[in-house]
């Protein structure tokens, strides 16, 4: 699990405005195919920012001013992302990497179907496919994520905000993509549904196999789902680690403090913190639950 | 289905109710219309038993009759389509005026407010979709023809195109020189429409510019939600996202929006068919204003609130077709 297929390499975005904000600092990173990658940061630290430039998604002020974007693909070679350009860029989109959005809540349109929307990307993706088998694609998808098919006809209020994110992961995984990028897919959700999502995610990536670039602020949740973690500050990459050496040995001071930031089961603060302390103290316990998924 | 029983019903209630205030008000005034009514029929001639029975009736001064007798008069007449007759045309009825009159209104209004509404949608949308661009500056120019009076720009209409340069007639809905009366020939088509050039360009200069304030200002808050961000990323084809995705959520607001105008078509712009003496309800209502013409007064009430009704009706139908937010959730 070492071939790369995807690699950022000194990437800085800026937006262009009074003063100019540099949100990317020169971030160089390689996503190896099938594996979680855990992006972790405060907000505002250029997180999302950083998704955006990696899907060429950003739009005016922000400017990739440097820095290459290629995608190693299975078949055909690599693609350099930050060349595409109109019908070229779109037919990548999706295909390749997808995306799970922030905002659960409003990544659907309201006033289509579910299955209308599913069908845009394969009527855009697939235009040879027969309409039987585009149903019949849709209807799979959402029982892949635990969706009953009968809610394909359904409007986006019509479903809670767990279905509404299942139904995004559904759509994401539509054209079966080598990259998912996933910012913040839970963080609008309460912990138990969060759970199931994140379980469903594991298993997904299980059977299909697609690199997974994880993006929020919370790293502990990171520390049990990753492989490895990038930790962002300010735009730069402060710290990329497998994730049991981020959880064990924090090198960068910032890593330490977001660990210190969140409380232990048990309840006092700074229970992450794993520098020199010999693994089985009382605090493991909170991190290891899923440690098998 | 229920969704739309229940409107149905809530619209026939409605209807009942209007109609029974449009019986009840004139037999709140003061005085009695119908004496001065008949007053004035009388100086034209002598009224026959006939209509002045007919007069009491609708305006509830047969006092030999309880309200309850004359409600259930006032309606049995209403459904054979009996609204009295005029005083200021005597004799003619008051149907036969307002149906003459209808056509015109809404001919005229109802095509120049749709013109205007999907003139300023469309511009609208293009102008927030190429947002932050030179297009941008059309706004203020639309939005200053929009708070032109509609009775100024009417008269700047007829003093530039049809009295210094007689482009345009100045005023009726026909060539009354070459037609005696409304006749079904390309000819007559042809005038109704060259009449009907200025005061339809009123009407849409005047009003297109809330339609594309409205629609650009949707359009910009529409696409920075993240469901166009998500097609976007989904690779769709620009036209796509533009139709699917962005117009078509920008757009709910203005055509709620739009069911209200049309309503308000039937009402006739009254100052504008003044300007252009055309021959709609508006000028319809002034003359019967003019002449204490109560009978077609009411009449012309009671098309309207009807019309009112029928159009907001229609634009539920549509908004829970176009919305399906309203449709299901009651």
């Amino acid at each position: 699990m070492t071939t790369p297929v995807l690699t950022a390499q000194g990437v800085s975005i800026e937006y262009r405005t009074t003063p100019v904000v540099r949100a990317v600092r020169d971030v160089s990173l390689t996503l190896h195919r099938g594996e979680i990658l855990g992006l972790a940061g405060e907000s505002g630290c250029g997180k999302t920012t950083f998704a955006y430039g990696l899907t060429r998604l950003l739009k005016s002020p922000a400017v990739l001013t440097s820095g290459e974007v290629v995608f190693h693909d299975r078949v055909g070679g690599d693609v350099d992302v930050a060349a595409l350009d109109g019908d070229a860029l779109r037919a990548f989109r999706w295909d390749k990497v997808s995306m799970v959005f922030q905002g659960a809540m409003n990544s659907l349109n309201p006033v289509i179907t579910v299955r209308a929307q599913i069908d845009d990307v394969l009527t855009t993706h697939r235009p040879g496919m027969p309409r039987a088998e585009r149903a019949e694609r849709a209807a799979e998808l959402l029982r892949l994520v635990g969706v009953d098919p009968g809610r394909l006809d359904s409007y986006a209020h019509q479903l809670s905000g767990g279905m509404r994110q299942r139904v995004m992961i559904a759509m994401a995984l539509a054209l079966n993509p080598q990259v998912m990028i996933m910012d913040e897919p839970t963080t609008a959700l309460d912990v138990v549904v969060q759970r199931e999502i994140l379980r469903e995610i594991m298993r997904l990536r299980e059977q299909f196999g697609f690199a997974v670039v994880f993006i929020t602020h919370d790293l502990p949740l990171l520390l049990e789902i990753s492989d490895r973690i990038a930790v962002m500050l300010d735009g730069e990459i402060v710290e990329l680690d497998t994730a049991e050496n981020i959880y064990e040995r924090p090198q960068h001071a910032y890593t330490q403090r977001l660990l210190e930031s969140f409380p232990s089961l048990t309840g006092e603060r700074g229970g992450f913190v794993r520098t020199g302390a010999p693994a089985g103290s009382p605090s493991t316990a909170d991190i290891t639950v899923e440690g098998t998924v | 289905m229920r969704y739309y029983l229940r409107r149905a019903a809530f619209y026939a209630i409605t209807v009942w109710a209007a109609i029974s205030l449009n019986f009840l008000i004139p037999r709140l005034m003061p005085g009695d219309p119908a004496d001065i009514m008949l007053a004035k029929m009388a100086r034209s001639g002598e009224v026959a038993p006939g209509v002045e029975r007919t007069i009491r009736l609708l305006l509830g001064s047969d006092t030999n009759q309880t309200p309850w007798e004359q409600y259930v008069a006032y309606w049995g007449s209403l459904l054979r389509g009996d609204l009295g007759v005029s005083v200021t045309k005597f004799p003619t009825p008051v149907t036969e005026l307002i149906s003459a009159a209808l056509p015109w209104s809404i001919g005229l209004l109802g095509l120049a407010t749709v013109i205007s509404f999907v003139l300023g949608i469309a511009a609208g949308a293009w102008i927030g979709w190429r947002r932050g661009t030179w297009v941008d500056h059309i706004i203020p120019g639309s939005t200053l023809l929009q708070s032109l009076p509609y009775f100024w720009v009417a008269l700047l209409l007829v003093y530039g195109f049809a009295v210094v340069n007689p482009w345009f007639p100045r005023i009726g809905g026909y060539d009354v020189f070459t037609f005696d009366g409304p006749e079904a020939t390309a000819e007559f088509v042809g005038s109704v429409i060259y009449h009907g050039v200025l005061p339809a360009l009123t009407v849409v200069l005047s009003s297109f510019g809330g339609w594309l304030l409205g629609m650009r200002n949707m359009m910009v808050s529409t696409l920075s939600e993240d469901y166009i961000t998500t097609a976007e990323a989904k690779g769709l084809r620009r036209s796509r996202i533009l139709i699917g995705y962005a117009v078509r959520n920008a757009a709910l607001p203005s055509i709620a929006g739009f069911g209200i105008s049309l309503a308000f078509v039937v009402t006739g712009a009254i100052v504008m068919e003044q300007v252009f003496t055309y021959p709609g309800l508006g000028k319809l209502m002034i003359t019967a204003v003019q002449g204490n013409d109560f009978a077609l007064m009411q009449g012309l009430f009671l098309v309207i609130t009807l019309t009112v009704l029928a159009a907001t009706f229609l634009m539920d139908i549509v908004y829970g077709f176009v919305d399906p937010r309203t449709r299901l959730n009651g």
